[in-house]
């Protein structure tokens, strides 16, 4: 007998239920996924809350020289920086909410945001 | 010197529920050998025999078995009153419930495959909540869910698709001679 025969009509309901719950679930459970904002900071006030949608370039200057930042639909980086040992340019596209590239020689940083505040780690 | 006997009277039920009980403690250590990416994904075949059970003896029945599973399970693989054993109460205590209430859907339209689906969620549903409330208290764990939900799906649509399977063929003669 084959295996699809047992298979009974409400089953194919329940699968396809089953399947676009979990499809659904990603969003609401992986929301800090969607990252919203790019929050970029200067001297550790906010220079400016970017929305991710549109591609667009910051120009950012510090105590070394400017930072250059892109925004891309999704995700931002730290494209140029006057910090002598790069880090903030190697950590690369930063998309979930939590991640931060700090470049602390320049004193700028960019931070992802999501709908919700997301902890970097909690102690208690 | 007076020897008091205790008497058990076995019944043709009793032998049942330890023979199903002892081959769904089989399929629980066969699950537990079966390496997983993720603590918490398994296939949890072991339902295959709670599903057979509610279908052919009933809701009582499959308590019984599943019960007996859980606790044998536990000390069989030395996690007896560990959180994993709570774990483990939890997820059956809520998949037995979806499974009584369950049962009562139209047995045309759904079958096994849907009752293990449903149980399936309702496992993984209860062990997320009970990490969540106690072990892990921290909305972290729940980004687990889309993971946890897939593998409930695949999973439950395996072990039901196995019931069925075992269901399609006439039932055994009662309980093996002892």
């Amino acid at each position: 007998m084959s295996w699809l025969a047992l298979i009974r009509p409400g089953d194919w309901l329940i699968m396809l239920l089953s399947a676009a719950a979990v499809g659904a679930s990603i969003p609401v459970f992986w929301q800090g996924g969607l990252a919203d904002r790019a929050i970029i900071r200067q001297e550790g006030k906010v220079f400016a809350e970017v929305d991710l949608k549109a591609r667009k370039q910051y120009e950012v200057s510090g105590p070394l020289g400017t930072t250059l930042i892109a925004v891309e639909p999704g995700r931002a980086r730290v494209v140029s920086d006057p910090s002598p040992r790069q880090y903030c340019v190697k950590q690369g596209w930063l998309m979930r909410p939590g991640e931060i590239a700090i470049c602390a020689p320049n004193r700028v940083s960019v931070q992802i945001a999501g709908r919700t505040k997301v902890y970097d780690s909690i102690s208690y | 010197m007076t020897r008091s006997v205790i008497e058990l009277t076995v019944t043709a039920e009793d032998r049942r529920v330890a023979w199903l009980a002892t081959a769904a403690v089989g399929l629980s250590l066969v699950d537990a050998a079966i390496p997983s990416p993720l603590p918490g994904v398994k296939p949890g075949l072991a339902n295959i025999v709670t599903l057979v059970v509610l279908t052919r003896y009933g809701w009582g029945t499959a308590v019984w078995v599943s019960a007996l599973r859980v606790l044998a399970g536990s000390l069989l693989l030395g996690f007896f009153l560990a959180p994993g054993f709570f774990l483990s109460l939890t997820g059956t205590t809520l998949s037995l419930l979806t499974l009584g209430l369950a049962r009562h859907l139209p047995g045309r339209w759904f079958g096994p495959v849907s009752l293990s689906i449903l149980a399936a969620f309702a496992h993984i549903g209860g062990q997320l909540l009970l990490a969540r409330v106690w072990l892990i208290p921290h909305d972290g764990v729940f980004l687990l869910t889309p993971i946890f939900a897939a593998a409930a799906l695949v999973f439950g649509t395996i072990n039901g698709l196995i019931a069925a399977k075992l269901l399609a063929e006439p039932a055994p003669s009662d309980t093996p001679n002892v």
